[in-house]
This record gives C-alpha cells, sequence and structure tokens, in this order.
C-alpha cells in the first residue's frame, strides 16, 4: 500500500506511530470507562495484574495469545497480498470441523503425537479449502473478496449450526455440540514452563499450541520476505499492474495466497478445541476471527509485530475476565470496545498523526526526513 | 390457506424493512463512492440510543431523534477516517461494527443495569402501529379485507417512511443535482473536482444521509418491532443489506425489490420451522437462513447478470498536486 507521505526514520515508523496510534485508542476507551462511572486507573491496574499478576494469569494471557497469533498471521499474509480477508472468523470454524471429524474418528485408537499432526492438516486444509472458493471468485469472476468472504463467515455460521443440531451432535444430547474428545485428541499442556520461573498455576489451558504458533510466525516471516513466493505476493500487493507486467500470474497468486491464509485461521482452531475445551460447539471462534484484523493492523503486518500484539490482546482477555469480577459494571464487552478503537487508530486513521510527527522531525532534524520529502508528494 | 400467506407476506413488510433503511443508507455512501461496512453499527448504535433516549425521555420522537443524531454521529467518524485521512474505508467500517458492538452493552449494563437490556418502552415511547380508516370494517370481506387490514393497514409510521423512501432515493439519485454529483464522485471524482465542487463535501453529505437512514433503521428495531434494546439486536442485519444493495445492483426500486426478497426468505424460514415442503420435503432452517448469502456470493460471481459497483468505490480521494 502506498502512502502519500514522505519516509519517517524507521524506529519512527514501527514504533513510535504504532505506539501513539494504540495510546490514543487506550486514552478513548478510558473515557468511556469514566463514562460508566469507574476510574480509568484503577481499571488498568486491575487488568494488568489480572494478566500478568499471578502464573494462572499469564498461562491464560498466553493461551489467548495463541489463538490471536494465528488469526493474525492469517489476516497479515492476506493483506500483504493487498487481500482483506474478513473471513477468518469462518475460515477458523471451518478448520474446527475438520479438527472435529478426525478427533472423532481416532482419539479412541491414537496417541496425540499422532493424531496432532493430522489435526494439523486436516484444520489447514479445511481452513484453506474455505478460502479457496472467495479467492477464486475473486481471481476469475471479479467478485469483491471483502464481500464474499463476509457471506463466507455467515454460511459458514450457518452450516455449522446445522451439523452440530444434527450430525455432529451425539444422540441423545441436548447440547449444540460434538462429543467430548477421548484422551487420544487432548494437546500436553505448557503450564510446566511457567511453573519453572517459581510462579503457581491452577489449570490453565496453556498448550502446545503456542509453541505451534510460533513456529507458524516465523514461517510466516520466511513466506514472505525470504521467498519468491512471498516476493510476489508483495509485489501482487504493492502493485498489481507491475506484478502482471512482471508475469506473475494473478490467479495463482491470489488463490495462493488466500489458502495459506485459511490454512493459519483453520489452524487457530487446535488451540480452543483440542488444547481446552475438547469438542466442537456452537461459536467456539467467538470473534477470534475479528480480533485478528486487529492484531494484524497493530502489528503492522510483521509477524513479531503480530505475536507482541497478539500478546497484548491476549493480555485484554484475560485481564478484561478479572476486570468484570472487580469492577461489575465493566464486562469483557469493553475489550471489544478496544478492539474496536485499535482497529480505528492503528488502522483507518493510521496516518493521523504522521503530518504532524513529521514536522516535528523536520523542525528538530530536517536531514531525517529529507526537507524536499516533507512537501509529500511521495507516492 | 390464503390467510397464511398474508401473514406470511405482512411479517415480510415487517422483516424486510429495518434491510430496506439500511440498503438505501448504504446506497448513497456506495454511490458517493465510500464503502460501508459499518452500516451494521451504526444501526446498532441507533437501535441502543432511540431505546435509551424513549425511554428516559418518554417519548417515541426524542428517542428517534437520538437515533438518528448519534447514528450519523458514527457516519461523521467513518468520513473522518475514510474521506479527511484517507483511512481504508473497510478496516474503519470493520471499527465501527466493533466500537457499536462494545459500547452498546457496557453503557447499556452500566445505565439500565438490566444484562444489556433497556427498560422496556411504554406504549407513548414507541411508534405503534397505525390503523388505516375501514381497516377494521372491511376486515371480514374476503381477500381484499386480509390484504388491506393485514398488508397495508396496521404498521408503524416508521414501515410507510421506509417504503416512501425508495421513490425519494429514486428522486434524489436520478432527478436533482445532489444526486447526480453524488453519482458523479462515486464513478469519478477527477472530473467533479475539476468542476469545482469538493469532493470531500459531498462525499460527507451523502454519509450524513447514510446516518441518518441507519439511524431509523435502528430505531425501528429496537422502537417499533421491538420494545426496547436488546444487545446485538441487530445480528447481522447490516451484512445483509450489504448483500441486498449488491443484489441490487445498486439501484432504489431493486433494493426495494431485494429486501422485500431476502425479508421474504426470513419470514419463510420461520414460519417453516419445523414443518415439510410440498415438493422438496423438510428444509432445514439454517437453509433458509444462509440462503441471502448464497445468493449474493452467486450474484457475485456473475452467474445472475453481473453487479458492477461504483468505480471509485473504496478509494479515497487524492487531489493531484
Amino acid at each position: 500500500m502506498s502512502t502519500p507521505y514522505a519516509k519517517l526514520p524507521a524506529w519512527a515508523d514501527y514504533g513510535l506511530i504504532p505506539l501513539i496510534n494504540l495510546s490514543v485508542a487506550f486514552i478513548v476507551a478510558g473515557f468511556v470507562v469514566m463514562l460508566v462511572g469507574e476510574n480509568p486507573f484503577r481499571a488498568a491496574v486491575i487488568l494488568v495484574e489480572g494478566a500478568f499478576g499471578r502464573g494462572t494469569g499469564i498461562a491464560f494471557t498466553l493461551f489467548y495469545a495463541t489463538t490471536f497469533i494465528f488469526t493474525g498471521l492469517s489476516v497479515a499474509v492476506a493483506a500483504h497480498c493487498s487481500l482483506f480477508n474478513i473471513g477468518t472468523e469462518g475460515q477458523a470454524y471451518i478448520g474446527g470441523l475438520g479438527i472435529a471429524l478426525v478427533c472423532l474418528s481416532f482419539d479412541s485408537v491414537l496417541p496425540w503425537w499422532v493424531i496432532f499432526p493430522i489435526a494439523i492438516v486436516a484444520a489447514a486444509a479445511f481452513g484453506a479449502l474455505w478460502g479457496l472458493i472467495p479467492a477464486y471468485l475473486q481471481a476469475k469472476r471479479g467478485s469483491h473478496i471483502v464481500i464474499t468472504t463476509i457471506m463466507f463467515n455467515f454460511i459458514a455460521a450457518s452450516a455449522m449450526v446445522y451439523l452440530l443440531v444434527g450430525a455432529l451432535k451425539p444422540a441423545g444430547s441436548q447440547a449444540p455440540q460434538t462429543r467430548n474428545f477421548l484422551a487420544g485428541a487432548e494437546l500436553p499442556k505448557l503450564n510446566w514452563v511457567i511453573e519453572l520461573f517459581g510462579a503457581k498455576i491452577r489449570s490453565a489451558p496453556l498448550n502446545i499450541c503456542f509453541l505451534l504458533a510460533l513456529v507458524m510466525a516465523f514461517l510466516v516471516w520466511l513466506l514472505i520476505w525470504r521467498t519468491r513466493l512471498g516476493y510476489e505476493m508483495r509485489t501482487y500487493g504493492h502493485s498489481p499492474k507491475a506484478a502482471r507486467y512482471a508475469g506473475i500470474s494473478e490467479t495463482r497468486i491470489i488463490i495462493t495466497a488466500m489458502m495459506i491464509s485459511g490454512a493459519l485461521a483453520g489452524m487457530m482452531a487446535l488451540n480452543p478445541v483440542m488444547g481446552d475445551q475438547h469438542n466442537v460447539a456452537i461459536d467456539f471462534v467467538s470473534g477470534a476471527g475479528y480480533v485478528g484484523i486487529a492484531v494484524a493492523l497493530m502489528g503492522r503486518l510483521h509477524p513479531v509485530g503480530i505475536v507482541l500484539a497478539a500478546i497484548l490482546f491476549g493480555m485484554l482477555y484475560q485481564g478484561g475476565a478479572e476486570l468484570a469480577f472487580e469492577m461489575p459494571a465493566i464486562s469483557r464487552d469493553m475489550i471489544v470496545i478496544i478492539q474496536g478503537l485499535v482497529i480505528l487508530f492503528a488502522g483507518a486513521l493510521e496516518h493521523m498523526f504522521r503530518p504532524y510527527i513529521q514536522a516535528l522531525f523536520a523542525s528538530v532534524s530536517p536531514k531525517s526526513v529529507g526537507m524536499q520529502a516533507v512537501k509529500g508528494t511521495g507516492a | 390457506m390464503f390467510n397464511a400467506i398474508v401473514q406470511v407476506l405482512d411479517s415480510t413488510i415487517r422483516l424486510s424493512v429495518p434491510l430496506l433503511l439500511a440498503c438505501l443508507a448504504g446506497l448513497y455512501s456506495e454511490r458517493a463512492g465510500i464503502f460501508d461496512i459499518g452500516l451494521e453499527g451504526k444501526m446498532l448504535v441507533g437501535a441502543f440510543a432511540g431505546a435509551s433516549a424513549a425511554a428516559v425521555f418518554h417519548s417515541a420522537l426524542i428517542g428517534l431523534g437520538t437515533a438518528i443524531l448519534i447514528s450519523v454521529a458514527f457516519a461523521l467518524v467513518h468520513g473522518f477516517a475514510s474521506i479527511t485521512h484517507r483511512g481504508n474505508q473497510i478496516v474503519s467500517g470493520v471499527a465501527i461494527n466493533f466500537i457499536a458492538a462494545g459500547s452498546t452493552i457496557i453503557l447499556g449494563q452500566a445505565w439500565f443495569s438490566q444484562g444489556g437490556r433497556t427498560p422496556a418502552l411504554q406504549p407513548g415511547e414507541r411508534f405503534a402501529a397505525i390503523t388505516w380508516p375501514g381497516a377494521d370494517a372491511i376486515r371480514d370481506v374476503p381477500i381484499i379485507g386480509p390484504i388491506y387490514a393485514e398488508l397495508i393497514s396496521g404498521h408503524s409510521i416508521l414501515v410507510y417512511f421506509a417504503f416512501a423512501m425508495v421513490p425519494f432515493t429514486w428522486w434524489v439519485l436520478f432527478r436533482t443535482r445532489f444526486g447526480l454529483r453524488m453519482r458523479a464522485v462515486g464513478e469519478n471524482p477527477a472530473a467533479v473536482d475539476t468542476a469545482g465542487i469538493s469532493v470531500a463535501w459531498l462525499r460527507y453529505r451523502a454519509l450524513i444521509c447514510t446516518g441518518i437512514l441507519t439511524g431509523v433503521a435502528g430505531a425501528y428495531l429496537s422502537m417499533a418491532q421491538n420494545g426496547g434494546f436488546v444487545k446485538d439486536m441487530t445480528a447481522g442485519k447490516g451484512y445483509i443489506a450489504l448483500a441486498a444493495l449488491i443484489f441490487a445492483k445498486w439501484k432504489p426500486v431493486n433494493a426495494m425489490f431485494a429486501c422485500l426478497l431476502f425479508g421474504f426468505l426470513d419470514a419463510a424460514s420461520i414460519r417453516l420451522q419445523g414443518s415439510p415442503l410440498p415438493l422438496v420435503g423438510k428444509v432445514p432452517a439454517q437453509f433458509m437462513q444462509a440462503l441471502p448469502y448464497v445468493l449474493t456470493v452467486i450474484l457475485l460471481a456473475g452467474f445472475i447478470g453481473k453487479a458492477i459497483p461504483p468505480r471509485a468505490g473504496g478509494v479515497p480521494y487524492v487531489k493531484e498536486r
């Protein structure tokens, strides 16, 4: 995406500006807390203590972060190819279906370390497939990917409800979910790692998916910046015309990018399904796909940024739960507001403060921005 | 049998009104070249603000006014991000949906402490059904009676407003100077700019129209169809409206038919719950719910004619330097 603004030093571009945007989002959120009649500073203290104060809190924070790393990476991979994948939510939901099929078939016969790789492949494949159709329609028929992926979220939701109240529900049960998986489909916990540092943990769902998420973050970095495919994706993202001129197949690149994005989204389902609930229930994704948009934007589409942003959102989720205990007026929906504000200020209003910061830099040290660029013909 | 059909059509009208208002709202902004995914969120804040104000001030009109005011404010935030700061319009719309979803629940709980609901509205505080003259007298006349008494009479004023907005929007769009310029700014903003007309101001005005209509749509949900606000009461209607807009190829009269079609699917799925259809057997409710989305995808893919959006849609306008 080209910006009509001049370049800033890298540390300002990747550190200062996101930090300012984030602070503004939190200040506005603070006003909402005041509107509710609570003290925003106390709320912030409770939130941070709830997320990092005790071992259990840290484990929960990282558990949520795992989910958001997957969805954030999913959004980012598509975004590098200038595709806005709002369908992460639906792709993760369908990914859960793949996991359910694998686990329900094999959980009584195979150990977890055999089921886990199969489930990864199934989750990725189902998610990728759900991303494939919108990608195909975008590439071949020119239908707008944003609209189709939104539609596919709803279609996925309907299809999953249909399956979960029908074929996947065990006979005689009332709850719209699959039967609980047996031990073979339960992933080992990672809580002992945190306990090594002396913190005490009472049951928390942090599991090896966290490691998988970190590996995926590394692989995404490798893909985007160190492979030919990633280069082609970024080229197409910057300028479809240039990509076409360079002989890059538009269809191939859109479909590949969306399938990778869908696969990452599908893998997100591993964390809650196999690591925590041990079944697939209605709406188990519960908005994590949309959080991925905020995470990707805040992480500026870079895996390192995404991991950090995911941990921040994990903190908000875990701390938000504690906050709801301490301040009854504030429920966990506060996070949804913060999420929206982060998307607004770090995404849509990304460039709001840039001219002022550039002016500031220009007046302090003209060389750092290059005076000619300040006039801002840019791209 | 005939009465059953009239009843389904009656609920079709009731269910399609919020879609129609939101769809026309989207039509104004998208025709002016601003994609608006935030219809859902603006409807939601409208519904919440309307029901809250009506409950506090005991007046339906104050409720409606507040709904419009807050909804327009959110539309202006979208404008500020996507017109003034040339941000990504889709990102901004997504943000508005989140802020709306979260803040209506938080504020509702803090102000009324009824689990995110607003207080139940009393008769004077909501839009009551209007009975047309003679409706009760001819109710028993076969065919005409039920049609007049159920379908035409007996809706709230907002329903008639919504359907009146269809010819009005057509007139604004195709017979006024503002409409001409608005369509031009959605197709070729540079030409409008060359003619000495402010692109930004035109787009802002289009977004204000959008805000007004989503505000009314929200007020209809919480003050006419229901007697108060329930959390997340729009339940994806904003997205269905968006689908209807595409289905209607950005034309007002088509929009009405698209919304009636989607409203009918909804009404039919409620009516048919559990009972089998003559030819196809039992249709799962989820299939009916998914049908508007499936139809939109098929349309978008170009299998039922081609839907071509306004050409400058989604692209922030940058003056040439």
